[in-house]
């Protein structure tokens, strides 16, 4: 399933040329690997859970019964005396986006077959998600310091804390498995398994660099949903 | 086409013969077939008997397994419901039950037999086996992927189980496990009985999720030469589009369960408001159980149709294959599946009549409901439209069909009543609305379980089922389940409310009593009938006729494997290209009254096919 071709058909433009992919044979994506296709459906599904947390969570905060915690103060971080609002977060989102583009430039070298190029950014953008889980648990237990529980919190709404906690855990959460897949892959890379062909652990599939690009969808997925979390969480 | 697949002479003596002479004039274009663009599937096969048998990559062996486990959770649903039963019956004889134990019975009754059992039974069973059989693939297209998802469904499955085991037991809670009750002290296994129901459901859907990636990939992206969407049978389209709504309902099932479990081992209030508790103010405060309402319905009114439509795809196959016609304008039975599908998201407040909404939410969501009937209508005409003047055999599979359709026109009818909120409102809570979707959701999908299961047996096994035991088996649960659940539209009426353990203090119930034992006597026959079916598989498995290679004289694909049963890789050396729909039944000018989806235009050159 590695190298698809497509002998003979012509993919024509705009809505004529989707109609005309849904009207034919054996693919409606046409040259798309199976495994694409599939992390962008997972994807779609997985935005239903991000979306439901959300909503949930806009839902919770317009009717707590007590005042919602002033955000900008809560988040804030104190460099010297002055308190600076926004600032780890800043920082946060500024090492994933980061590590966004990294992954992006990974996929590039990976499909030119620039093994030892794609082998380090991939390794790049697996610290950068590290540095970003390091500096959540940071901010965690900064939170937990002041006294912030998921069943209440010194601030306001005993909401806020359950929110925070368990939406930023559950982003967390994807960010920690794609760090694992990245360093897996970063191994796989290295090693060159792609170039030989060689068969996955589990799967007992050959790979392909088109993985990396699988990889990267999940990527930037995450990256997009901590914009997201963002905006609603702390700018709201 | 080569040479080496068609090995099937049978039905290709005729394109010589019928077309005497006359090939010359035939364009030899119209055999054409897109060449193949995507390589052979890359398939590991087994080595060992757990390879092979337990851990298993092999989706037909998969859809076994999900079916078998199945089964298994649907037997104990099935015992819950006579428990039940002989409370509400013979109260007298059923000493053993407390209160307690009811509603812990009617919960796992509930949860076990939408999700456990139909949802895995028909996605996970029927489509593992069928999906790729049917669009012409070797397996699903990530095998690895499809062993693990039928293992977190058998995990999910065992900690249910667990469930009555722990102290306290089972939820209690009911199927819908409404906050803030479902995990106050008070409530039935409001303490390890709802944690293990919750981490079961992730579990679940997790599973699902795998599974549902996988079905969804092969039918988009791994059809076979020549299989267009609008050439694969029904049954593919109605477990795809289910597939498709799963995949965006369990979401909201999956950040409920894992709110809730907050709210019970974190204290946090998502969806817990303050509540006094003898006097004194509990912990909670501020959460909103409405919420978990909404969510949980965005998930469970799709399910309904998660159950629903690859029933619909399934029965329209059998009726057409056994009335021996094509079915009845295809593709708009193929757009009313997607339809309901895409309606389905939008009517699930419906549930929620009476939780106290705005009236116009009320009247909104009533009017999406109603909506939903066209296309099912649409549906139920094309079924009786199929079975006109054609060349029915009543045989099992049939017999089902037929139960089918009157029972899900039943249920789809006391829908309409429910659907209407002023109608509603009086109905809500009682056994109005058990007979409502027990016919619709229970009975009617059961009725097309059963119909497959007759029908394919063959196919999984080799061996034909017994006919006349397949017959008692049937004509025992279409009278029984009308005598279980008809009368029980007259308990609604009546005002019979749902979900109580005793009612016979009451004055006005006494019409109740009797027809509560009436119905519980029915209950325990059809309960006891659905093992005419394991009787007449393991009768069969041992002494059984072998079947003949497509017994039903069937056009799709999964009948023209290379063995019967089919082997690991389904269709041997090449895949079979595909040059029309499955529904070539009875063509005119045709040798056979069948056209296989395999047969090329050239050999039935003078017959009157319809182009698909």
């Amino acid at each position: 399933m590695s190298e698809q071709k497509i002998d003979g058909f012509e993919l024509k433009p705009g809505f004529k040329g989707m109609a005309s992919d849904t009207g034919s044979d054996q693919t409606m994506f046409k040259g798309v690997h199976w495994g694409k296709a599939m992390m962008w459906i997972f994807l779609l599904s997985d935005t239903f859970v991000f979306s439901c947390f959300l909503i949930s969570y806009m839902k919770g905060r317009g009717s707590t019964i007590v005042d919602w915690p002033n955000t900008s103060e809560v988040f804030s971080l104190h460099v010297g005396d002055v308190p600076v609002p926004l600032l780890l977060i800043a920082i946060m989102t500024f090492v994933l986006i980061t590590s966004s583009g990294t992954m992006a430039l990974a996929v590039k070298y990976g499909y030119e077959k620039n093994r030892k190029m794609c082998g380090w950014l991939i390794l790049a953008t697996a610290l950068g998600g590290l540095t970003f889980v390091g500096m959540q648990v940071f901010e965690w237990s900064k939170l937990i310091h002041e006294g912030v529980r998921p069943w209440g919190n010194p601030f306001g709404a005993a909401q806020f804390g359950s929110f925070f906690f368990m939406i930023t855990g559950f982003h967390g959460f994807h960010v920690s498995i794609g760090v694992i897949f990245l360093f897996i892959y970063t191994y796989k890379v290295f090693a060159g398994h792609y170039e030989t062909k060689k068969r996955g652990w589990f799967t007992k599939m050959k790979g392909d660099y088109v993985e990396i690009e699988i990889l990267g969808l999940y990527w930037h997925f995450v990256d997009l949903v901590w914009v997201f979390i963002f905006a609603f969480f702390y700018l709201w | 086409m080569s040479d080496e697949y068609n090995n099937n002479k049978s039905y290709q003596a005729q394109s010589s013969e019928v077309l005497d002479g006359s090939a010359g004039s035939i364009n030899p274009d119209m055999d054409y077939v897109r060449p193949a663009e995507i390589p052979e599937q890359d398939l590991y096969h087994a080595h060992s008997f757990i390879e092979k048998w337990i851990f298993c990559q092999d989706a037909k062996v998969i859809g076994v397994q999900y079916f078998l486990t199945a089964v298994f959770t649907g037997i104990v649903g099935l015992i819950l419901s006579w428990l039940m039963r002989l409370q509400l019956g013979f109260p007298e004889l059923a000493g053993f039950m407390t209160a307690e134990h009811y509603y812990q019975f009617v919960t796992m009754h509930g949860m076990i037999m939408v999700v456990y059992f139909l949802t895995a039974l028909f996605l996970g069973g029927f489509g593992n086996y069928l999906i790729p059989l049917m669009v012409g693939a070797r397996d699903m297209v990530f095998p690895y992927v499809n062993m693990l998802s039928f293992w977190m469904f058998f995990v999910a499955v065992a900690v249910l189980m667990a469930s009555f085991f722990v102290p306290g037991g089972p939820t209690g809670a009911g199927w819908t496990l409404y906050p803030p009750q479902t995990i106050l002290e008070g409530t039935p296994g409001s303490g390890m009985g709802i944690l293990l129901m919750l981490i079961s459901l992730s579990l679940f859907v997790i599973g699902f999720t795998m599974g549902g990636l996988n079905y969804m990939i092969t039918i988009l992206q791994a059809r076979t030469r020549g299989m267009t969407l609008m050439r694969m049978p029904l049954t593919v389209w109605g477990i795809f589009t289910a597939t498709v709504l799963a995949m965006l309902a369990f979401p909201a099932l999956l950040v409920s369960a894992i709110m809730m479990t907050l709210d019970k081992v974190l204290q946090t209030s998502f969806f817990m408001p303050t509540i006094l508790k003898a006097g004194e103010v509990l912990e909670y405060g501020g959460g909103s159980p409405i919420l978990f309402q909404h969510l949980f319905w965005f998930f469970g009114h799709p399910e309904v149709y998660i159950v629903a439509l690859p029933a619909f795809g399934i029965v329209s196959d059998l009726i057409s294959v056994h009335a021996r016609k094509n079915i009845f304008g295809y593709r708009m039975m193929v757009w009313a599946i997607v339809g309901i599908g895409g309606l389905s998201f939008f009517v699930w407040a419906h549930h929620m009549y009476v939780s106290g909404m705005n009236p116009w939410f009320g009247f909104f969501f009533a009017t999406t409901t109603l909506i939903i009937a066209v296309p099912t209508a649409m549906k139920v005409y094309n079924w009786i439209l199929t079975l006109w003047r054609g060349n029915i055999r009543i045989n099992t599979v049939m017999l089902w069909c037929l139960g089918f359709i009157v029972t899900f026109v039943n249920g789809g009818i006391t829908g309409i009543f429910l659907g209407n909120v002023s109608v509603d409102v009086p109905l809500s809570d009682t056994y109005f609305v058990i007979a409502h979707f027990h016919m619709v959701m229970g009975i009617a999908p059961l009725m097309v379980i059963m119909g497959a299961v007759y029908h394919w047996f063959p196919l999984v096994a080799g061996k034909m089922l017994s006919e006349t035991l397949g017959k008692w088996h049937f004509w025992i649960t279409f009278l029984g389940a009308y005598s279980i659940y008809f009368p029980m539209h007259y308990l609604g009426f009546i005002g019979v409310p749902r979900r109580y353990f005793e009612m016979y203090d009451s004055p006005y119930m006494t019409s109740a009593v009797g027809m509560n034992e009436f119905i519980s006597i029915a209950a325990f026959i059809v309960g006891a009938a659905q093992f005419i079916l394991v009787f007449n598989i393991i009768k069969t498995l041992k002494t059984g006729k072998k079947a003949e290679q497509n017994p039903w004289k069937a056009n799709s694909l999964e009948w023209y494997t290379s063995t019967v049963p089919p082997e690991h890789g389904n269709f041997g050396e090449r895949l079979p290209v595909v040059h029309r729909w499955p529904y070539d039944f009875s063509v005119p000018g045709a040798k056979d009254d069948f056209i296989p989806q395999t047969t090329a235009p050239s050999e039935v050159a003078n017959t009157e096919v319809e182009k698909t």
